[in-house]
């Protein structure tokens, strides 16, 4: 069975807002759309988003990392919110496990929003209906886009390729190896809903220096009067994958 | 959360005209105040009809809750799997009970009983509904307890046993008002037992979702530096409720007095001094303390959420 979702890769968002920016864009234009803007070039602006990139300090002064958490539906495999309508407008779909708003029956309850932890979903404000992230569900079943376009707007808007999208049930896929071996997580796993959407930590940045890229090695005549260099016994650079 | 009126009003209503009805069903199986043929039909006919206008009143108040009035018949649907779902088959059917068995008083047909059985299990099924709608969300820990329904069910019994014992004194019969107000102050301690611990069991809470979980960083100190946007949005207008938190101890307080001493000492004022003015007193305070206390039910839990939205920037 497939489950599309996000892989977030927080060690390389810098926060730009693009994926919130083309989201918007995307979606108030595409299907899912038109997504309320109420004053926006006014005092108080208000909307809907279905994708937001929130700003976190991690530790204290010096040693503080600035953290950027793109945040939107998780689609998770079992979604508190599904069982809770009423009247069967959530739904996840089972081809490829996305969790989905129908706008012709949805009554504005709110009440799936109540069951949702991670508050993904938004009423509309003008359309008093409950919206979310679609995954882009409108271009990523599109055939007539060539493969390297289907995928979520946020994706191919993002400029630092923080975000990756594919299958995570199928165990070759990159999302399903990133998530492997970058010890890829969930959010809020105390509550068991199992998010789909994975965020990968932070990575330690270090560069490994070798001896012998300290030391002059292409120096045959001897010139400066040196004596001829000892032969290297430590793993030298070639011993090294990366 | 956002205390929502729409739903204060509901749910206060319903549970005053189910707490009417089991009165009034349970007078009429007793053979409560050894009343005449004649009084007690007009009295269960009456009684029934005010609980039907309160439930429709209740109705009508959970339709300003919905985007979308018009659709409000979709939700009967998911009865399989929704609380709220299985609320809106309850809410009709208990109506529609309520409606037939004061037709059947009404026309003095023999089937009250069965009748009245029949609705009285609708009622109960009402209570559980509407009860578990809050207590099945998990994440809303203030209200994951098998509490939320002891209450709704005590405070419902007791604020509709405190108008039972008003009509009883509006339509003279003095037999009545006695045992009604008895049960009355039987059911308002019991629902301030209940009440206060859940109070206490809230106080105590911990809650299971850190700013740690929420984005998976492990570190002691996080702190959010921006939410991701200026204005306001859906998550902090559903989730907070915008109010300091001296007005909540304020309204904490209030309900509190409101729902169960005052108006148990002001209907005894009532009992004793034969005084129906009294009577309405205590219902009337009661039920606006019942007001505070749904507020204060909403106000006081506090969802996940609220983590991500915790600095604006």
């Amino acid at each position: 069975m497939t489950q599309l979702a996000l892989v977030i890769d927080l060690n390389v968002c810098v926060g730009c807002h693009a994926c919130v920016t083309s989201c918007k864009q995307w979606n108030t234009s595409g299907t899912a759309g038109s997504l309320v803007d109420i004053n926006p070039y006014a005092a108080e602006p208000n909307g809907t988003f279905f994708n937001r990139v929130q700003t976190f300090e991690v530790g204290e002064f010096p040693n503080t990392q600035t953290v950027h958490f793109p945040k939107s539906c998780l689609h998770c495999e079992d979604p508190p919110c599904v069982p809770v309508c009423p009247t069967g407008a959530s739904y996840k779909r089972a081809a490829d496990g996305i969790v989905l708003v129908d706008y012709d029956k949805c009554i504005g309850c709110k009440y799936c929003s109540w069951a949702c932890p991670y508050g993904a979903r938004e009423l509309d404000e003008e359309r008093k209906v409950m919206t979310k992230c679609t995954l882009c569900v409108d271009r990523v079943t599109d055939t007539t886009l060539p493969t390297s376009e289907r995928k979520p707007a946020c994706v191919l808007a993002c400029p630092s390729n923080a975000r990756l999208f594919g299958d995570i049930h199928d165990p070759e896929s990159s999302v399903s190896r990133a998530i492997a071996e970058r010890g890829g997580y969930q959010l809020m796993p105390e509550w068991g809903t199992s998010p789909s959407n994975h965020y990968l930590p932070r990575r330690k940045t270090e560069i490994r220096i070798h001896a012998e890229d300290l030391e002059r090695v292409d120096n045959p005549l001897k010139i400066d009067g040196q004596l001829p260099e000892h032969a290297h016994r430590d793993p030298g650079r070639e011993d090294f994958a990366t | 959360m956002q205390p929502a009126f729409s739903v204060i009003f509901l749910t206060t209503l319903i549970g005053a005209a189910q707490g009417l009805f089991l009165a009034l069903y349970g007078t009429e199986l007793v053979g409560l105040g050894g009343l005449s043929e004649a009084d007690s039909q007009r009295f269960l006919v009456n009684g029934s009809a005010v609980a039907l206008v309160m439930s429709a009143l209740g109705l009508v108040a959970s339709f300003f809750h919905l985007g979308h009035p018009e659709r409000a018949w979709r939700s009967a649907a998911m009865w399989r799997t929704s609380w709220l779902s299985r609320e809106v088959i309850a809410l009709p059917l208990f109506m529609l009970g309520l409606f037939i068995y004061a037709g059947s008083h009404a026309l003095g047909r023999g089937n009250t009983q069965i009748v009245g059985a029949a609705t009285a299990l609708a009622c109960i099924a009402l209570f559980v509904c509407t009860a578990m709608i809050y207590a099945s969300v998990r994440f809303l820990q203030e209200w994951a307890s098998p509490l939320t329904l002891i209450n709704y069910l005590l405070l419902g019994c007791a604020s509709g046993l405190m108008l039972a014992t008003l009509l009883a004194a509006l339509s003279g019969l003095s037999t009545l008002i006695q045992p009604y107000a008895l049960a009355t102050t039987v059911l308002t301690l019991l629902a301030w037992i209940t009440r206060s611990a859940s109070l206490h069991r809230n106080a105590r809470l911990k809650p299971k979702s850190t700013l740690q979980s929420a984005i998976g960083i492990k570190h002691p100190r996080i702190v959010q530096k921006a939410q991701g946007f200026m204005g306001g949005s859906f998550n902090t207008r559903e989730f907070f409720h915008g109010q300091s938190p001296k007005l909540l101890l304020t309204v904490k307080w209030g309900f509190l007095l409101l729902v169960f001493p005052l108006p148990l000492l002001c209907m005894s004022l009532g009992v004793i001094a034969a005084s129906k003015e009294m009577l309405f007193a205590a219902f009337a305070m009661q039920y606006l303390g019942l007001l505070a206390e749904r507020w204060f039910f909403f106000a006081q839990a506090n969802h996940p959420q609220n983590l991500y939205y915790q600095n604006i920037s």
